[in-house]
């Protein structure tokens, strides 16, 4: 169970995030921002892992990834 | 003490604690005298890999916060200019000493005083100034590295001193004051780490944006204009019923005093005033010494560049003449009293 | 739910300035998690020179220094010999380093100097508008090599790592990229590294990351990481190439 969330208003539309998603989550969204970027999105949020390479790749910090951590 | 040993005495006294330069002669005396000094006292001298690495250290060392300094000649001195302007920029003080030589090019290391226009006029690129200081004796450049230490502080802008290879090599008594107090104010712009002030403390002079470059622009121009209504400096020799006025400093300035003599001693009422901070120039005490004096003769250790700053002063009050000798050269007493006595018969004296 | 990826402290919550793909923003993310994991933020002072990287000046929120072009690891020594407590870093582009800072990294390294550079090297001037760096390949067109470099006219890239191990001042050198995900957690791991030897004052660190610089390159992010790894890896090969003495770190 994750959950990561997008700065939209922070994406320049590089799409790296679209590339390293294990399971091709990540994908352009259809609207435009404010700098005239398509930002990246998830549409099927409850097929993420949490894994967090999508933030690890973008170079904008625009993603923040919070999952279910088992206790130690 | 020599000339090189009392400006290293002089900095270690006024608390310099870091050294960083470069070889180059007429100052080699003053980095072997610091390189042994400053360890004594437990402070740091570093040889750099060049002048353009001396003054970047400089940079750094200054913006955390630390009395330092270099020196160098001509040669280095202008591969330091880029840094100049950058401390000039952030507003870092520092110390910069320059044992004049004689150039263009390489030249030789014969004594010169033709860097006045790359010191006092800006040298390296930008709306800025140095504060430059020239002493004339060996117990000046003692007491003025004090003063320049201190300027450089309390305006947080680079000094330079200038002298040159005479003035280096020359040997004079010199009494050193032991009760010597230093006193150094705190630096809250010092970038030393968050740890030490509120916020984040960042040295620069680069502001991309056109206005925010032109405020600081408008802060350094408040600035100069401060310093130069409280930092001029200049010495008056015998300018009661003097006709001619001699404009001299540094070594010249020594042998402009004998000149001074003989030509009184011969009847011709000659006087002379010697700056000593070449930036800001004594404009001010110039200007009203033309009111009463019929002309001035700036001699020179170059073509002509002080002369400029001498005309502007004296505002077409008075005809202002240049005599020089260049390319390490040095004017004899005989040949700049010769030139005295030629404007004293061409005019001057009617 | 626990945040597992966040904005480090180290670094202010403001826009980068940089291009679309531009790697600048994972190098500035990694250095500011190790400043966060080492707990030295209030401690550590970064100088940033000419090009692009002169904006890291305002990324940071830790004290800073902005420095001329290619002097920065001169400004570290000056910074670190007043403050030898203090962590002291330099952020170069390739062009700053490698090309007009030579005299000043390669005498930094060779007194041991005791701060860390990282060394971004992305076969490119970017500031300037894309001109050939010291660092572009052989055949890499850029806007000053329109045919592609040519040895015979410009010479051979500079190998900053392979450089610099014989000096003995150097206590850490390694090269790493962040183009995909396992490379930046090498990437992170390197700079840590080089973070921690300075803290245990073993002398000269340098970090080079492999950074690709999509606008200059004329390619879209996605194809420039490929470029970097199918071109750049082979001729600058990823690895550490100096570590201090085994077991002290």
């Amino acid at each position: 169970m994750a959950l990561i969330t997008f700065r939209e208003e922070r994406c320049k539309g590089c799409r790296l995030c679209t590339t390293v998603c294990p399971k091709n989550l990540v994908v352009m969204s259809g609207q435009i921002n404010d700098m005239g970027y398509h930002p990246a999105s998830v549409l099927e949020m409850e097929k993420c892992t949490g894994c967090a390479l999508c933030a690890m790749i973008c170079p904008d910090l625009v993603i923040e990834v919070q999952r279910e951590v088992k206790a130690v | 003490m020599k000339g090189n040993e009392a400006i290293g005495e002089g900095a270690v006294r006024a608390g310099c604690r870091y050294f960083f330069g470069y070889p180059i002669t007429p100052q080699s005396e003053l980095t072997h005298y610091l390189a042994k000094r400053l360890p004594e006292v437990g402070r740091l001298y570093m040889q750099a890999e060049s002048e353009v690495a001396s003054i970047n250290m400089v940079y750094g060392a200054s913006g955390a916060g630390a009395r330092v300094m270099t020196s160098s000649s001509g040669p280095g001195i202008s591969l330091m200019q880029e840094g100049l302007s950058y401390l000039a920029g952030a507003q870092l003080p520092c110390v910069v000493v320059n044992m004049m030589r004689g150039g263009p090019g390489l030249g030789n290391i014969a004594p010169s005083q033709a860097d006045y226009f790359q010191a006092t006029k800006g040298g390296g690129h930008g709306d800025y100034h140095l504060i430059v200081l020239a002493p004339n004796s060996v117990q000046e450049l003692v007491d003025i590295m004090k003063k320049a230490f201190d300027l450089a502080d309390r305006y947080r802008n680079p000094v330079m001193v200038m002298a040159d290879g005479i003035m280096a090599q020359m040997m004079e008594p010199v009494e050193l004051d032991d009760q010597y107090q230093i006193e150094i104010q705190p630096k809250p712009w010092a970038a030393t780490g968050k740890v030490d002030h509120e916020g984040k403390n960042l040295i620069n002079s680069c502001y991309v944006i056109p206005e925010e470059m032109e405020s600081l622009n408008f802060i350094l121009r408040d600035k100069y204009s401060e310093i130069n209504k409280n930092e001029q400096v200049c010495e008056e020799y015998q300018l009661d019923g003097a006709d001619i006025v001699l404009v001299a400093f540094g070594t010249a300035s020594r042998i402009c005093r004998a000149v001074v003599e003989k030509a009184r001693a011969q009847g011709i009422p000659v006087g002379m005033i010697r700056p000593i901070s070449l930036w800001p120039f004594p404009a001010d005490f110039i200007g009203t010494a033309a009111n009463r004096v019929k002309c001035f003769l700036s001699v020179e250790m170059n073509m002509g560049q002080m002369v400029e700053d001498v005309r502007l002063s004296v505002c077409g009050k008075a005809p202002v003449y240049h005599y020089g000798r260049f390319g390490g050269m040095v004017p004899t007493v005989r040949d700049v009293l010769e030139e005295v006595k030629k404007i004293y018969s061409g005019g001057a004296g009617q | 739910m626990r945040k597992v990826f966040s904005r480090p402290v180290s670094l202010k919550d403001v826009p980068f300035h940089y291009c679309p793909g531009c790697n600048h923003g994972i190098a500035h993310r990694l250095i500011a998690e190790v400043i966060d994991e080492l707990n030295i933020q209030d401690n550590t002072i970064g100088v940033a020179p000419v090009g692009c990287s002169v904006f890291t000046m305002d990324y940071f929120d830790i004290d800073m220094f902005q420095a001329s072009h290619g002097r920065a690891p001169a400004v570290a020594t000056g910074i670190k010999r007043v403050l030898p407590d203090r962590v002291v870093f330099t952020y170069q582009g390739d062009g700053d380093l490698a090309a007009i800072g030579t005299g000043e990294f390669v005498h930094a390294a060779a007194r041991g100097e005791n701060i860390t550079l990282i060394f971004i090297n992305n076969a490119v001037y970017g500031m300037t508008g894309g001109q050939m760096a010291p660092t572009t390949l052989i055949g890499q067109k850029t806007k000053t090599s329109p045919q592609g470099r040519k040895h015979e006219v410009n010479g051979y890239p500079i190998k900053v790592c392979e450089m610099l191990p014989p000096l003995e001042g150097t206590a850490y050198v390694a090269r790493v990229a962040v183009h995909k995900p396992k490379s930046i957690i090498q990437a992170k791991k390197a700079i840590k590294k080089a973070f921690e030897v300075q803290i245990k004052g073993l002398g000269f660190s340098l970090v080079e990351v492999l950074s690709a610089c999509p606008t200059n390159w004329g390619l879209s992010p996605i194809e420039a990481v490929t470029w970097l790894e199918e071109n750049m890896i082979p001729y600058y090969p990823l690895g550490e190439f100096k570590t201090p003495t085994a077991g002290v770190i």
